[in-house]
């Protein structure tokens, strides 16, 4: 029998239970106000008193009123027919919700159970069987979607047997396994899995040794992200957080993207919503939409349910990569969810840590990062989580707690600079603070070599060497003024400017330039480090200046053209005959 | 808030501070209205049978045998097509007497709009203010704020944005306007015979301070009533909203909460967000769109409040003083629409998005070539003329006393371009060049 219980205490959207049974940590509970049944989560008990957090408004509840505790922690319901969906944070499916407004404690299916869908067989009968093992497959959308034993079956089975191949809605039973006791379990096409632990069905985690292209060029050349990788985009407001992952979201070599707005604006959303539908996925030309997943939590949705999901994204995306496929989980933006944990921890008059955070922020940030990364499963197929979260730190200051922690998680660090934002310099990724772990991987380096060519990644070293100079003499240049320097400090100050302009930034609101293919990166970046060797022969500061501007227009002009094109070449070809005019003969 | 019969009246308080009073009640519902001693107050906190109230107008007078009556309802508006031209106090009450409103009673703070049902915002609102409609071209559905100095004319500003856009209400919330403000904003809406289309909800300096957290909901209920009902687009004027994050702080204060980042709430960014994203464009047609002032102490926006502020709305809108021409300007570094890419290029003449980019990077290099004369240094002949053309933009363009549409901006921008550089260094994409670059001269 459920416990149940009746409401004693409240404050804001945390309400004193008094229970009249068991009760478990994190365990889901039902509030109910009169018709209405809202959810909860119980995140302390003291004595008889559990204290839940309501994942919606508490408005008019009064003490005396019914709760029933389900048994069971936040679960996500995991089946074909999650991609191109809506869902909230708690995997409502916001399509069928009725009304323009969202009514306190509404519920919808995340999943359609009459659709039928096309099942294949994969495993045979007196095969041997785990948690994670695919029996068959369905076609969802352009992936084939696997159908396994439940993650939360432990132990050895044996398939019994194999629903021939056919059309079934996704309650039918697919297969029967035996399990080591003779006991028989129908497996069907859903299963539940809760979303704060980590799906295990797999041999090991190895290294990550391949990196994930972007199209963004101050991404895949200056700092690489691996498959199955972490990284992290921390930026003050304005500084284009958002349309930097929204670019990545788009071009991203990924089979499944899963979009987590967490906490942040609704017309961002909407933008996913319209604009997705429509866009061509590059590389398998469907459309884009067709491959995202998008969990909603926006800033004025319950606060509770900010922080479930991103669990429930990070689930859906383990599931999703025990089929094998390449996944990537973008996060805008973990700070909110951070700071959902704050008005939790604080309303439960905890002991507060740095800047009124909870003392176990940086434990639980780890362990959430944690959770991504490429996987060996048990049938030698490879799958991934790649996990990049945005981070607003408060008044875009870095030292604060939720960047700190962070970038003990993560393994790619893409600061966003407020300087380069309020020159336009867009993507403002700064390129002296950024970093990648990954290319001090020999995995990673040894993949480039082959992907792009041999000793990429000390040619990527030469440019960020090249920045580092030109920033250095700007410095020089700066306290000294344009005349009181050689006109060689003014050149490296330009190489570096080229190299800035050319290659790190990039249009994300032009057709071409928003999405530079690997190969297209390397063209240009070679050029431009072609150019950078060179010493030339100016007879001034000046002239020095309006060579590069003119350089840099031509360069401009080259990353608007389509690839290859005559434009392109003829660019090309000025470009040439302005350096070979200005060289310094050998 | 008339009394009603059979309710229950209790007269044995047993705690009070300065916002907040306890007793022993039953039955009573979280975020209820109640009257205590004759002022508002509202449940805040509940543990078992004794229920915690904050008194909007503080808690002065206040005796432990005072009338405690439960309203049994949270705060309510009543909302109708009578709500027009009217000047209401923070609870939905006429000022100065008039006569009460009619209509539905619709709890204020209601819940959100699915975005899923939204719509992408894509209507230009136009200001003739080429340092928002040339640079930060505001959206309907957008929310956007002017971070300004308490010195600036913010609120002069805001009351000519609010009139030249093309909006079928406009509803003010004034949350610690000082009532010269307060007579000014009445002044002109009468003046530019607006009247029919304005609601205000307004809480001056005289009252209580934190009555002002009422404010914002009261707006934006009334707004959603015009837009979602009606169909019809609003414009939500807040002002200022460092006043209403400051009441904020007060009341968390009271209540013994834990201070976060400059002495405010650690719930202040979902407090903010609560009322900003109530800004909507739906898809009857209708539309929220709210400017906002946040006050900057010192221009410092790390501060909580401008913080939070700028990670929740969609841009920002710096006023700035020119000191080379003496205009109030638009500040073109610091201000930024998030939505203008829906509508620039595209509701708009092609070459904006470009024209935009150039011209503000040009005045960046002005910008380098003042502090390079600032120091001493000799200028180059370039430096020179962006010096000038920066002289130029700010008086002809980014000044707010100019009042022109977006194609004659871009006209201007053109001419400026071609008066003081060559085509070289606008860096233009060629074909746009050769269409509009200035054939004469």
């Amino acid at each position: 029998m459920k416990t149940t219980g009746q409401v004693v205490g409240i404050i804001s959207n945390i309400v004193v239970v008094k229970a009249d049974g068991p009760v478990g940590q994190n365990e889901i509970c039902s509030v109910y106000l009169g018709d209405i049944r809202m959810m909860a989560e119980v995140i302390k008990v003291i004595g008889e008193n559990a204290y839940v957090q309501v994942y919606d408004s508490t408005r008019g509840l009064k003490v005396g009123d019914r709760v029933e505790f389900e048994g069971h922690m936040l679960e996500a319901t995991l089946g074909p027919g999650i991609l191109s969906q809506n869902y909230d944070g708690l995997q409502n499916d916001l399509a069928k919700l009725e009304g323009l407004f969202i009514k306190r404690g509404s519920h919808t299916d995340p999943l359609d159970y009459e659709k039928q869908w096309e099942f294949k067989p994969l495993a045979a009968p007196g095969e041997k069987v785990s948690a994670g093992a695919w029996l068959g497959q369905v076609q969802e959308k352009w992936i084939e979607h696997k159908i396994m034993v439940p993650f939360a079956m432990t132990g050895r089975y044996t398939v019994k047997s194999v629903a021939p191949a056919g059309n079934y809605r996704i309650k039918d039973t697919i297969a029967v396994i035996t399990d080591a006791e003779g006991k028989d379990h129908e497996i069907t096409m859903v299963q539940k899995w809760p979303v704060k632990q980590p799906i295990r069905a797999f041999v090991e985690k190895p290294r990550p040794s391949r990196i994930m292209e972007t199209g963004v060029r101050a991404i895949d050349t200056f700092n690489p992200i691996a498959v199955g990788g972490t990284g992290f985009i921390p930026g003050p407001f304005g500084a284009g957080k958002t349309v930097l992952q929204h670019a990545i979201s788009k071009q991203a070599d990924a089979d499944v993207i899963i979009f987590v707005a967490c906490g942040e604006r609704a017309n961002e959303v909407v933008e996913i919503f319209t604009e997705f539908p429509k866009l061509d996925d590059p590389r398998t030309g469907h459309k884009l939409m067709e491959r995202t997943t998008i969990i909603c939590n926006t800033s004025n949705m319950p606060v509770a349910a900010r922080e479930a999901s991103v669990y429930t994204g990070m689930t859906i995306g383990e599931y999703y990569r025990a089929m094998g496929l390449k996944v990537l989980i973008l996060a805008d933006s973990t700070s909110r969810w951070a700071q959902a944990l704050r008005e939790m921890s604080n309303r439960l008059e905890e002991l507060p840590g740095q800047d009124a955070f909870p003392m176990d922020l940086s434990a639980i940030i780890s362990n959430f990062y944690a959770r991504a990364g490429m996987v060996l499963l048990p049938n030698g197929k490879y799958g991934s989580v790649t996990f990049i979260g945005t981070v607003s730190p408060a008044g875009g200051n870095l030292k604060e707690p939720v960047t700190e922690s962070t970038k003990k998680a993560a393994r790619c660090f893409y600061a966003l600079s407020q300087g380069r934002a309020d020159s336009k310099r867009y993507p403002a990724i700064d390129p002296l603070e950024s970093y990648s772990k990954y290319l001090e991987y020999s995995e990673i380096k040894a993949y480039l070599d082959k992907r792009i060519e041999p000793e990429w990644v000390s040619l990527v070293m030469q440019g960020k060497t090249l920045v580092q100079q030109g920033k250095e003499a700007y410095e020089q240049i700066n306290i000294l003024g344009d005349d009181g320097v050689p006109t060689e400090y003014h050149e490296r100050f330009w190489k570096s400017e080229l190299i800035d302009f050319v290659i790190l930034q990039q249009d994300a609101f032009d057709k071409i330039d928003a999405n530079c293919p690997i190969v297209r990166q390397q063209y240009m970046y070679k050029l431009v480090l072609d150019v950078c060797r060179k010493e030339f022969d100016f007879a001034g500061f000046e002239e020095c200046t309006s060579f590069f501007k003119g350089l840099i227009n031509l360069f401009k002009q080259m990353n608007y053209s389509e690839w290859d094109s005559d434009k392109f070449r003829d660019y090309r070809s000025q470009i040439d005959q302005m350096v070979a005019a200005k060289t310094k003969e050998a | 808030m008339e009394t009603k019969a059979f309710q229950k009246i209790y007269t044995k308080i047993d705690n009070i501070t300065k916002a907040t009073v306890s007793l022993r009640a039953r039955g009573v519902g979280n975020d209820e209205l109640a009257t205590v001693g004759g002022k508002l107050a509202q449940v805040v906190k509940t543990d078992g049978d004794r229920v915690t109230l904050q008194v909007f107008a503080g808690t002065e007078g206040i005796a432990t045998n005072s009338e405690v009556i439960f309203h049994g309802t949270p705060p309510m508006l009543k909302v109708s097509d009578d709500l027009a031209g009217r000047f209401l106090n923070a609870y939905g009450e006429p000022m100065e007497g008039g006569a009460q409103l009619e209509g539905e009673a619709r709890e204020i703070g209601g819940p959100t709009v699915n975005p899923f049902k939204r719509i992408q915002p894509s209507e230009l609102i136009a200001t003739g203010i080429a340092g928002i409609d040339l640079n930060n071209t505001i959206v309907s559905g957008q929310k956007i704020p002017f971070f300004a100095d308490p010195d600036q004319p913010y609120n002069q500003v805001m009351a000519m944005v609010a009139l030249r856009a093309k909006a079928d209400k406009i509803i003010l919330g004034g949350m610690g306007l000082t009532n010269d403000d307060f007579l000014f904003f009445k002044q002109v809406f009468e003046n530019a015979g607006a009247l029919d289309r304005i609601v205000s909800f307004v809480n001056t300096t005289d009252n209580p301070p934190v009555e002002r957290l009422l404010v914002p909901d009261m707006a934006l209920t009334a707004a959603e009533y015009f837009a979602a009902d009606k169909g019809e687009k609003v414009l939500v004027l807040l002002t200022d909203m460092t006043l209403y994050a400051d009441a904020l702080a007060i009341v968390s204060n009271r209540m013994d909460q834990i201070p976060s980042k400059d002495s405010m709430p650690g719930s202040l960014y979902s407090d903010l967000a609560r009322i900003y994203e109530k800004a909507v464009q739906l898809p009857n047609g209708g539309s929220i769109t709210i400017i906002a002032v946040t006050t900057l102490s010192g221009g410092d926006i790390t501060h909580a409040v401008p913080d939070n502020t700028g990670y929740i709305t969609e841009g920002q809108l710096f006023l700035r003083n020119d000191s080379d021409t003496g205009k109030v300007i638009v500040d073109p570094f610091r201000s930024l629409s998030r939505l203008k890419q829906l509508v620039i290029g595209k509701k708009t003449r092609e070459d904006h998005p470009q024209v935009m980019n150039a011209a503000v990077r040009l005045y960046a290099d002005a910008a380098n070539a003042k502090t390079k004369l600032e120091n001493g240094f000799d200028l180059s002949d370039y430096d020179e003329r962006a010096l000038a053309f920066a002289h130029d933009y700010s008086e002809h363009l980014l000044s707010i006393d100019v009042n022109i549409d977006i194609t004659r901006m871009l006209d201007r921008a053109w001419s400026l371009f071609a008066k003081y550089f060559s085509k070289s260094e606008v860096a233009i994409k060629d074909e746009l060049v050769e269409k509009y670059w200035p054939k004469e001269a």
